[in-house]
């Protein structure tokens, strides 16, 4: 079943356009992968999905049409963006990003269990609940961020750079709870990432964006196999 | 000692209003990185709305939670209506838009209810209590600043809109993406901050009269607290309204001719703050790992 379709989606930062014109869809479970350069458009595409930037074009998200909706609702719909950069609350303890996440749950109950959930995917946060989150180091914000995420109890997740300025060893220990995730729960993942060769690994299906469309999709095998991709993405 | 001990509790009476005062400043201050110079007029009005409704026969405490609801719903809706437009301006145009509803609000009273000293009634027991350190009316302005300072902390603390409303503050492009309504936090800090405001002046306005330009110095006060504790912690802006009042108290005691100096002892502190320790007492310096 397609969870997410996107037609002829555009986006701007003020008077710069940097989509113009992607389609692609994402079918409901799995991991798909967004690949491409710097400056293609990969981070822009999560934001214009939740409503982040100026946008125009065709966004369903699981039925609805969400492109003109503010982000706060396209979130409380289902879908968690996890930001480049991480954006979590410095000043707030870990619990307090998790349990902010809960805000918009009717079922307290269930934000509850998904609390015990994050902490078992990531011991280190739990060890560390009652501290400031700009205490944190690099990879354990991260999993905070992705933890946040997942309190949402979301159906789409938008993961921007899980690798972004992390030591090799974390981020393969973020990956690996990443695909924990994708098997053990109904969510779907969109993952954008640099590092070609890493989000082919977790993803199922990928997209390769070229200054501002789509240029080519696949499953991760067609991908990888692709002579092109081979030699300007993963460098062999 | 004796005298020096009545005059720290005075301090701490006045101290707690500054007290308000800097907590609602500094509320504004985080929600939208700007002072908001029209706080201590829309107390003021706060006020004379109270006076009106004590005129009209109104018992006080009824008035007092009256005026506390419509200040918190004047609050949200001049966030909504004035605000709200201006969200994405300038710096320079926000300042001048607060600085026209000082203007306004102060007319507006002026215009209503004229610019004669009104004298304002007290709840609590008149003349000293027990050892005559304090009087009634310091005490009963003591024990409900703390009440309203605590009952603030704990829903700031503890519950959920406090929680959505310190997110919003601090990074309102990742509340939203965790589902946080932005504008309506926002919006309930504006109407806490006006509540907060109106319960200050509701509290004052027995010691030092009732007239539109009631708040032009305690609103310096105010500043002074919120630049002394550190501007972007409340609990920083609380302590460092009652340390104003206290040492504003005492230097007009105790240093010669101290008396006409009050004022200027709080615009030191602030110059002194902010050359000495720009972040405030609790305030932090921002640091952030890269």
């Amino acid at each position: 079943m397609t969870l997410l379709r996107v037609e002829g989606l555009r986006a701007w930062y003020d008077l710069t356009q940097v989509l113009r014109g992607c389609d692609f869809v994402l079918d409901e479970g799995g991991v798909t992968a967004i690949l491409g350069a710097n400056g293609a458009g990969k981070t822009t595409l999560l934001r214009a999905i939740c409503g982040m930037v100026r946008r125009t074009g065709r966004i369903v998200f699981d039925g609805q049409q969400i492109e003109s909706m503010a982000t706060e609702d396209v979130v409380r719909l289902g879908v968690a963006h996890v930001p480049e950069g991480r954006g979590t609350f410095g000043r707030l303890t870990v619990t307090e990003n998790l349990r902010l996440a809960a805000i918009g749950r009717r079922n307290a109950a269930g934000a509850k269990e998904d609390l015990d959930r994050v902490y078992a995917y990531f011991p280190r946060l739990k060890e560390r609940r009652t501290q400031q989150a700009g205490t944190l180091s690099g990879g354990e914000q991260q999993m905070l961020a992705i933890g946040r995420a997942l309190m949402l109890s979301p159906r789409l997740m938008l993961l921007d750079e899980p690798s972004f300025g992390l030591a090799p060893q974390v981020t393969r220990d973020i990956f690996q709870i990443l695909a924990d995730v994708a098997r053990k729960s109904v969510v779907s993942m969109l993952l954008v990432e640099q590092n070609a060769a890493l989000a082919l690994d977790l993803a199922d299906h990928a997209y390769l964006i070229e200054t501002g469309t789509i240029v080519l999709s696949g499953t991760s095998e067609e991908i990888r196999a692709n002579e092109s991709v081979r030699r300007t993405y993963l460098g062999y | 000692m004796h005298l020096f001990v009545q005059q720290v509790i005075a301090g701490l009476a006045t101290g707690g209003i500054y007290a308000c005062i800097a907590l609602s400043v500094v509320m504004i201050y985080q929600a939208i990185d700007h002072f908001n110079f029209s706080q201590g007029e829309m107390a003021m009005f706060s006020t004379f709305v109270a006076w009106q409704l004590l005129a009209w026969g109104m018992p006080f405490w009824l008035v007092f939670f009256v005026t506390a609801a419509l200040s918190f719903v004047a609050g949200v809706f001049l966030f909504k209506v004035v605000l709200r437009p201006i969200h994405n301006a300038s710096a320079l145009s926000q300042i001048v838009v607060f600085v026209g509803l000082l203007c306004i609000f102060n007319s507006l009273a002026g215009a209503i209810w004229d610019y004669t000293v009104k004298p304002f009634p007290s709840p609590f027991p008149q003349g000293n209590i027990g050892t005559t350190l304090v009087s009634g009316h310091d005490l009963g302005m003591i024990i409900v600043t703390l009440a309203m300072l605590l009952a603030v902390y704990l829903f700031l603390r503890f519950s959920t809109a406090g929680l959505a409303m310190r997110a919003a503050a601090q990074n309102p492009d990742s509340a939203r993406l965790c589902g946080v309504r932005v504008l309506w936090a926002t919006a309930l800090g504006w109407g806490l901050a006006a509540t907060i405001g109106a319960v200050a002046g509701m509290m004052v306005a027995h010691k030092v009269f009732l007239e539109p330009n009631i708040m032009y110095s305690i609103i310096l006060y105010g500043f002074a607290g919120a630049v002394v504790g550190g501007l972007d912690s409340p609990a920083g802006a609380v302590v460092g309204g009652f340390l104003v009042g206290v040492i504003e108290n005492l230097c007009g005691v105790f240093v010669p001719g101290g008396g006409e100096l009050k004022l200027t002892f709080a615009l030191v502190l602030i110059v002194a703050v902010l050359m000495f320790k720009p972040s405030g007492l609790f305030g932090r310096s921002v640091v952030r790992r890269v």
